[in-house]
């Protein structure tokens, strides 16, 4: 039987109606990812991304997800309100086809992980940064269904099958079983 | 490590092709902080006064501040130097947008052009790697244009980028240089540019700024963001509402106009539309101003809206701030529409928004007067707008009368001759100034437009009201919590300045007390131009986050150096002095320093001179506005004490005689 359990869900609500473009939030989040905290700023390290297109009037923040290791086959436009998005601009993964989401020197992935700090931050500092009220942090209560922890040796089987596929994994193990 | 600056700049040398990457001395930016400082001292050590603002050996900088792209909101200024070739003397303008501080991010403080290359160039600089490109198929573009071609090209669309436009291309002395939502404007630095032969510069950079003490810094800008946030939601009470807030006037906001159209001067700055403003007038430009306002937009790090995305129906879209909104249309006697309209054209062009409108309309009164004729005006359409567009496109090109016109009001009356002099009554050291005519000489802005080395008051004045308040009860609400006085005593002379009466204009505030007030306004506009932070989060409002209180723990965090209010002081007398010196070798004098004399109705020759007496003394400068070898000293800018003893410009005991600016090319 699968227990149902409370979860607080962090949310950024973006609305594009109200960024100015002045990229704070870029600044902001690279320099408290840097270490030591704020020692340095780079909006390239950002984990958020203002897509910013003055004289077509496109103002799109866009947070960092998971890194995707292959790009997508199709690259589709949306027109929203006539205005043409390129299907990527709202993507929040780091992945093969562009430099976004990458750390400038090394190309490893970023990710944004709501400013978790210690103590806590009353929000994330994008939003701290954003007077002008285009990020909005709230909270939302969730009922998920309680996962069931994973423990290490599952984790990393698991990516060696995401990678490999299962059937790679098994042959493996089963050669290596026999060598002993 | 440098901290806050990168402690590089970028030499390129037009002539040669060369680039080189150099090392900046830590000294200077003890000395002079960066930006406007640091951009002077190097027009000093390597600009000779003979140079032609016009010639391979005149320098042109784009300077970032010392506290460009730090997180300190606001911290995207960047100041443009040269010697300008319509006053003759140091010209420097501002700009902010996002170009400087991406220059820090590709690890640069300063972009230094000297030469002039063969033919039409564009540098592109991304990070380390930096190219001088042919821009021969960017030729006649507009700027606007130009810098959407150039990321195109590169396929950067994060590309920073500054372009001139047809006017810089073709010298036009009122060419400006466009970036985006912002440009440097004034003093025809887009001239310079454009006989540097470089179209524009692109710039990309995925670099880290370092701070010296981060923890501390970031509690001083939250503070800061914080006191934006306070001064947004309480504007200053009793005064015009473009004054109660923070940033630039909020022209793009505001639809309410009755004040600039009743109270500035349309045409050639010389009439006054008192019963200008009503309500179809207002309804009528609300909408426009709806109608093509796509959206309030900023620069860099900062949450000020004072930019907007431009749309009018029919022509291309540009970006706009501040005041040119209403100098073409008041310039022209037209509407709302036709000033955004006329705007869009003269944006992809590159030209000042301030001097050009004024040089068309200066025109068109030669013509009413007979000076100018209808043959030097043939082709131009009947109708006042059509004037307009034909005189613009002439003096972009410098075609026909357009060629005399693009030296702008001054230069052209000369040229023109035949009693033309007279119709160019509204320049201060041959630069066009903002539209207005008034009653009462103020003593405080008498100095400041006399005085100020930028040419241009909005640049100059701030932090003091511009009139008094009415009644006492509004005095005390204005200074019960205005912490950013240098002094207690500016609480003072505010309260005791009355409307009329003793205590009024012309002999109130004081001859002391005006020259105090200059002087705190004039120290925070050399600090923030050194320091790059935007005027309208400093030196411009009333009651701004940014203040002498501040500032010297901001300069601390950041970069390391030990800083107090003396010590940031001592900085600004250094660099005020610093300036008036490469505009004293370039000849200004004390004849020089005065407002155009229809300012206001009523003068008072007397009190002028007292007043300019008294500021010369203050400032440790001789009777001809020359700092002393004794002021040089104590600023450890001996070396310029020296020069200018060698030019003679100094000489033991007695002013130096008094000298014409040098002749133009």
């Amino acid at each position: 039987m699968v227990q149902k359990q409370k979860k607080i869900i962090k949310t950024i609500k973006i609305d594009l109606s109200k960024c100015n473009g002045c990229r704070a939030c870029e600044m902001i989040c690279s320099a408290f990812h840097a270490t030591p905290k704020y020692s340095s700023n780079n909006p390239a390290r950002s984990r958020i991304r203002l897509i910013r297109s003055p004289l077509r009037d496109i103002y799109l923040p866009v947070y960092a997800g998971e890194l995707a290791t292959a790009e997508c086959p199709g690259r589709d436009k949306y027109v929203i309100d006539g205005k043409e998005y390129a299907e990527c601009d709202f993507c929040r993964a780091a992945c093969p086809s562009r430099d976004a989401f990458k750390e400038p020197d090394s190309g490893l992935p970023l990710k944004c992980d709501m400013c978790e700090d210690d103590p806590p931050q009353e929000k994330p500092l994008c939003v701290q940064w954003c007077i002008n009220d285009a990020l909005i942090y709230e909270e939302r209560e969730e009922e998920v269904e309680e996962q069931v922890k994973l423990d290490d040796l599952e984790v990393g089987l698991e990516s060696m099958v995401d990678k490999y596929g299962l059937q790679k994994v098994l042959d493996t193990a089963a050669r290596i079983s026999k060598k002993d | 490590m440098r901290y806050a600056e990168t402690g590089y700049n970028l030499e390129i040398d037009l002539s040669r092709g060369n680039v080189e990457r150099v090392a900046t001395d830590p000294r200077w930016t003890e000395l002079h902080l960066g930006g406007l400082g640091t951009n002077a001292k190097a027009l000093w050590d390597r600009v000779p006064p003979e140079a032609e603002p016009f010639s391979p050996d005149n320098l042109l900088i784009f300077g970032s501040g010392l506290l460009g792209a730090t997180p300190a909101p606001g911290s995207n200024r960047t100041v443009v130097t040269t010697y300008s070739p319509q006053t003759l003397l140091m010209g420097y303008s501002m700009m902010g947008g996002f170009f400087a501080p991406e220059l820090k991010y590709a690890g640069y403080d300063k972009i230094i052009l000297r030469g002039q290359a063969p033919s039409l160039v564009y540098l592109w600089i991304n990070n380390d790697k930096v190219e001088i490109r042919d821009a021969s198929h960017l030729s006649g573009k507009g700027a606007v244009e130009t810098a959407e071609l150039i990321r195109a090209e590169l396929d950067e669309p994060n590309a920073q980028i500054a372009a001139i436009g047809l006017a810089g291309e073709n010298r036009v002395f009122t060419a400006s240089i466009e970036q985006g939502r912002s440009s440097a404007s004034r003093l025809g630095l887009g001239a310079v540019m454009g006989d540097k032969r470089v179209k524009a510069i692109a710039i990309r950079g995925t670099k880290d700024i370092n701070l010296a003490n981060p923890a501390r810094y970031l509690e001083l800008c939250n503070d800061v963001l914080k006191y934006i946030k306070f001064r947004n939601e309480h504007p200053v009470k009793n005064v015009m509402t473009i004054l109660q807030g923070l940033g630039s006037p909020q022209e793009m906001r505001e639809a309410d106009e009755k004040w600039h159209t009743e109270n500035f001067m349309w045409g050639n700055a010389r009439e006054r539309r008192r019963d200008f403003w009503n309500k179809e007038i207002e309804d009528k430009w609300k909408q426009t101003l709806e109608t093509v306002r796509t959206r309030l937009i900023s620069c860099y790090n900062c949450p000020m809206k004072c930019g907007a995305i431009i749309s009018v129906p029919g022509v291309s879209t540009y970006m706009m701030k501040c005041f040119s909104k209403l100098t073409y249309t008041m310039a022209a006697f037209s509407d709302l529409d036709f000033g955004f309209r006329i705007a869009q054209r003269a944006t992809e062009y590159g030209v000042d928004g301030f001097s050009t409108p004024q040089i068309m309309a200066f025109a068109v009164e030669l013509r009413q007067a007979g000076i100018l004729t209808d043959a030097d005006f043939e082709g131009c359409p009947p109708d006042k707008e059509g004037t307009f567009y034909w005189l613009l496109d002439r003096i972009v090109r410098r075609e026909g009368i357009g060629d005399i016109l693009a030296d702008g009001t001054y230069w052209a009356a000369k040229k023109i001759g035949k009693g033309a002099e007279e119709f160019a009554h509204n320049t201060i050291k041959k630069h066009e100034q903002l539209p207005l005519k008034l009653g009462m000489l103020n003593p405080v802005y008498f100095l400041m437009y006399s005085t100020g080395e930028k040419i241009n008051i909005t640049q100059i004045e701030g932090q003091f009201p511009q009139g008094p308040f009415m009644t006492v009860e509004e005095r005390e609400e204005f200074v019960k919590d205005w912490s950013q006085v240098p002094d207690e005593k500016f609480k003072k002379y505010l309260l005791d300045w009355e409307p009329r009466g003793e205590h009024s204009n012309p002999y109130y505030p004081t001859v002391d007390m005006s020259v105090d007030i200059v002087d705190w306004q004039e120290m925070m506009h050399y600090i923030d131009d050194a320091l790059g932070i935007c005027a309208g989060l400093g030196s411009f409002p009333l009651k701004p986050p940014y203040h002498i209180h501040n500032y010297p723990q901001l300069i601390s965090a950041a970069t390391g150096i030990d800083m107090d209010e003396e010590g940031l002081k001592q900085v600004y007398r250094r660099n005020r002095n610093l300036i008036r010196a490469v505009n004293v070798r370039r000849g200004l004098r004390r004849e020089d320093e005065k407002p155009p004399q229809d300012h206001w109705k009523k003068r008072f020759p007397e009190l002028e001179a007292q007043l300019l007496d008294a500021y010369y003394k203050f400032k440790g400068w001789n009777n001809q506005g020359i700092p002393t070898q004794e002021t040089l000293h104590k600023l450890g800018l001996d070396y310029i004490a020296e020069d200018l003893r060698n030019r003679s410009i100094l000489t033991e005991g007695e002013p130096a005689p008094s000298k014409e600016a040098l002749p133009v090319a």
